[in-house]
């Protein structure tokens, strides 16, 4: 049961066996002696019921034993759960970007990864931030989870202790693909890391479909024109597209002006058939420069 | 004994045709129009969860795309909280039974009692609506958290503004209870020799007065903010998320206990009556409402022990949280005793009580789990989560209501209810309800969250174990309801106190008249589960 994957599953799996412990002794205690009392006093076996109407000696001993017993329980979820907070000035900090329904980590060397990787033995402090509405980054192997709150500034931190790979879940319902916001946290020896930390060279992408990658844009938009959320990119380009502009519905071409248009103001022009107030202005978040490079990228997507 | 005289016309023949049932102003008729409606809108609730099980029975898409389950979890949650557990106990038994067990001829403001129904009538169509206008019902869960409520597309606001006014019911309701319970008892009726249902339904109405106005007000924040764009939950319109949140369960948490204390309430009744012997600690029943109705207001923040809340919150909310446990428990050790040397005739009342004993107790520990800070990190939001409030509110309240059903079946329709088919239906429902929610709870434990329409393959058996279990459950309820259905023509006709209770509302014919009483009540002295002097024994 006790793993070691994180320095925190000890103490959190100590709590959770006082406390699972304590409650399945009162459980199948309590069930046995209303089961007994049942049988015991049947009215066939016990036809003359015997009125109690009180004992305060028994009464006060079920109140104060159990009250000891939950601060005793609140005691061990305390001591399990304080080093959490206790969040190290010195650490390996990662930004965590969550948003509808992808995750994105950046590095401080600017690099960004849609995994977590982290070395081993060393603190990580991850500086949440959410680009939409309420997420939560869980990771269950490490017994850890905080909210991702748009405007709020909520931090974690862990240090993995074993290698290997584990499940991150989004925790807190977020929309259509929430049960699909998933991802993993690679736990590398230090070498290994610091090689990984170190290859900043562009992935085999397109420059355009790494942009597109890295602001979550294929979590609702698909490559190969199936329907998810938002409309499929594949062949948009030079095509024309019925929208609805305040209201009214009107024929547009997909060119550079309606792009732009789309990626910085979603809501203005929306592809009839979708949902208004769903995707988040990119304004201060892709450039110019990088708006060409996604245009490269959807014309080639025939 | 003597022979009855002409039987008093029952309150069922006094008046005929249906404005005489949607106009009226008799307790027992509202309690009844509240118990269809209620009764309706659980089979409807039911029906969605069978399919949010159904989908789950494999990974990837079964029977609906994302969209579709999320908008029918988010029904299955307001339907089942808002139309059935807030008002099933209190404006259904509450109504019908209170006047007749303080041995009055009605609740204190009878015109409100209607009008409180029609409020529930309006908020039903309300939410109903959602179902066929605009796109559909709302996606956002019942906790609406911003700034997804607000960013969402589909009926949200029509969905809030249901909520809303069913809030509205639900306060006038409790208002009504309070002033009935201080101004209309029987002449001599103390406080003490109260049945502890109306003690339950006491603490209750206090709870409905004051914490449903604080949900009332956030609903129409939400509302300001999605049609007039007023930052107040949406931090890209200058609002603050955390903020929602707080302002949520400071209402939502003390109704969880609007839910389940009358529940509570009706085992007080029903365990002595079965037991042939008085309660054990009237007193310390009594109380123990009042206390958890009390410490339950400063509880909420451990909804958002993840939130991001500051820690020395998080501590004080840890340790209200189990503090709030010991007037639970004391109510379980005290029902447990009452069974102490008693003469127990083990009828279908009575297994729906101890079930509800063995699922609360169930669903009270797993509170504990997730009062703790350590283990709530883990399991906060996982289906751990939603296996323990299901024991709380359906193997508790909802098994409470239906014990309920049975206990008072004969009172309100005249006629007793076929035993035999009613415990099969018991144990198909204590089996299925188990099958159903247990593995939910060790879902959690292995890390699934909830409200997760797909999910990894590590997770699979445990979810299709949990779906048999649904088919059991509902196989289990459709066969109590047609028991009872059925029982309404063939069954016995019910004598004034089928049972030996030793409440007033068995002094009274089945069903009452319209008056409630043939003859003027007898309160009984001393507390009011004492069978030494029970008037009405043999009755």
């Amino acid at each position: 049961m006790f793993s070691n994957a994180s320095n925190f599953v000890q103490g959190v799996d100590t709590s959770f066996a006082i406390i699972l412990g304590a409650s399945l002794f009162f459980l199948v205690g309590i069930t046995a002696v209303m089961v007994y009392f049942v049988v015991r006093y049947n009215k066939n076996k016990h036809p003359e019921a015997k009125d109690v109407y009180e004992n305060k000696k028994l009464e006060i001993t079920w109140t104060v034993i159990p009250t000891i017993l939950v601060l005793i329980m609140f005691y061990f979820g305390w001591t399990g759960y304080q080093p959490m907070r206790d969040i190290p000035d010195e650490g390996l900090k990662i930004k965590a970007y969550a948003q509808m329904w992808s995750w994105q980590f950046e590095y401080d060397n600017g690099k960004f990864s849609d995994t977590l990787v982290v070395p081993k033995d060393e603190p990580v402090i991850l500086d949440l931030v959410s680009r939409d509405v309420v997420h939560s980054l869980y990771i269950p192997a490490f017994r850890i989870k905080e909210d991702v709150v748009p405007g709020v500034d909520n931090k974690m931190w862990f240090i993995g202790q074993e290698e290997g790979d584990y499940d991150i879940f989004c925790a807190e319902y977020c929309g259509d693909r929430h049960s699909y916001m998933l991802s993993k946290v690679s736990v590398l020896p230090e070498s290994e890391y610091t090689k990984w930390y170190n290859d900043t060279t562009a992935t085999a992408d397109h420059p355009g479909l790494a942009i597109l990658k890295k602001n979550a844009c294929l979590s609702c938009h698909s490559l190969d024109g199936s329907r998810i959320v938002g409309p499929s990119f594949k062949g948009i380009w030079g095509h024309e597209v019925e929208v609805v502009t305040n209201g009214e519905e009107r024929t547009v071409t997909v060119d550079e002006e309606y792009v732009k248009k789309s990626i910085y103001d979603p809501n203005a022009d929306v592809v009839k058939g979708f949902n208004q107030g769903l995707m988040i202005s990119y304004q201060n978040i892709v450039s110019d420069d990088e708006i060409k490079d996604i245009i490269d990228y959807l014309k080639t997507l025939k | 004994m003597s022979v009855a005289l002409a039987q008093p016309e029952n309150f069922y023949q006094a008046k005929r045709g249906l404005f005489s049932w949607i106009f009226s102003t008799d307790h027992k008729r509202i309690g009844l129009l509240y118990f269809y409606a209620i009764i309706s809108f659980f089979l409807v609730a039911m029906a969605l969860g069978f399919l949010m099980r159904l989908e789950l029975i494999a990974p990837g898409e079964t029977v609906m795309g994302a969209k579709t389950y999320n908008q029918v979890f988010t029904l299955h949650g307001v339907i089942m909280i808002f139309l059935f557990l807030i008002p099933s106990v209190p404006a259904f038994f509450g109504n019908f039974l209170l006047p007749l067990m303080i041995g009055t001829d009605d609740v204190a403001f009878p015109k409100l009692n209607l009008f409180s129904w029609w409020l529930y009538v309006l908020g039903g169509i309300f939410a109903l609506l959602t179902l066929v206008v605009g796109d559909g019902p709302a996606d956002t869960g019942w906790t609406f958290y911003a700034p997804y409520s607000v960013k969402t597309g589909t009926n949200v606001t029509l969905a809030v503004l249901a909520a809303f006014i069913l809030g509205f019911s639900s306060i006038l309701t409790g208002l009504n209870f309070i002033v009935t319970i201080h101004r209309l008892r029987a002449p001599k009726m103390g406080w003490f020799q109260m049945p502890l249902f109306a003690w339950a339904l006491y603490a209750t109405a206090w709870i409905q007065l004051l914490a449903t106005p604080v949900i009332g007000i956030t609903l129409l924040m939400i509302i300001a903010e999605r049609v007039f764009g007023v930052g107040l939950f949406d931090p890209s319109l200058g609002g603050d998320p955390i903020l929602y949140q707080h302002l949520f369960w400071i209402y939502s948490h003390p109704a969880v206990y609007i839910m389940v204390l009358p529940g509570m309430g009706l085992i007080s009744e029903m365990i002595p009556t079965f037991a042939k012997r008085t309660i054990f600690g009237y007193k310390a029943i009594a109380y123990s409402s009042l206390a958890i109705a009390f410490i339950g207001y400063f509880v909420w923040g451990h909804h958002m022990f993840t939130s991001g809340m500051s820690g020395p919150a998080r501590v004080i909310f840890s340790v209200l949280t189990f503090l709030v446990a010991v007037p639970s428990a004391i109510k379980v050790f005290n029902w447990v005793a009452t069974l102490y040397k008693g003469a127990i005739d083990v009828k279908t009342p009575l297994l729906f009580s101890l079930a509800f004993i063995f699922q609360f107790l169930l669903g009270g520990l797993t509170g504990l789990v997730i009062g703790a800070l350590a283990t709530d990190i883990h399991l906060h939001d996982t289906y751990f989560v939603v296996g323990h409030f299901h024991y709380v509110m359906f193997g508790g309240a909802g098994f409470a209501f239906f014990g309920a059903l049975h206990y008072w079946y004969g009172k309100i329709w005249g006629k007793m209810y076929n035993e035999k088919r009613a415990q099969i239906a018991f144990w198909l429902m204590f089996i299925g309800f188990n099958t159903l929610y247990f593995p939910m709870l060790v879902l959690g434990l292995m890390g699934m969250p909830r409200r997760y329409y797909d999910y990894l393959e590590r997770f699979e058996t445990l979810n299709v174990i949990s779906t048999v279990g649904s088919w059991i459950l509902i196989t289990g309820i459709l066969l109590m309801i047609i028991n009872l259905i059925v029982s309404r023509k063939s069954g016995k006709v019910a004598p004034r106190n089928p049972w030996g209770g030793t409440t007033m509302e068995w002094q009274t014919p089945s069903p009452p008249p319209l008056h409630n009483f043939d003859a003027t009540p007898v309160v009984p002295e001393g507390n009011p589960y004492d069978h030494k002097n029970n008037i009405t024994e043999k009755a």
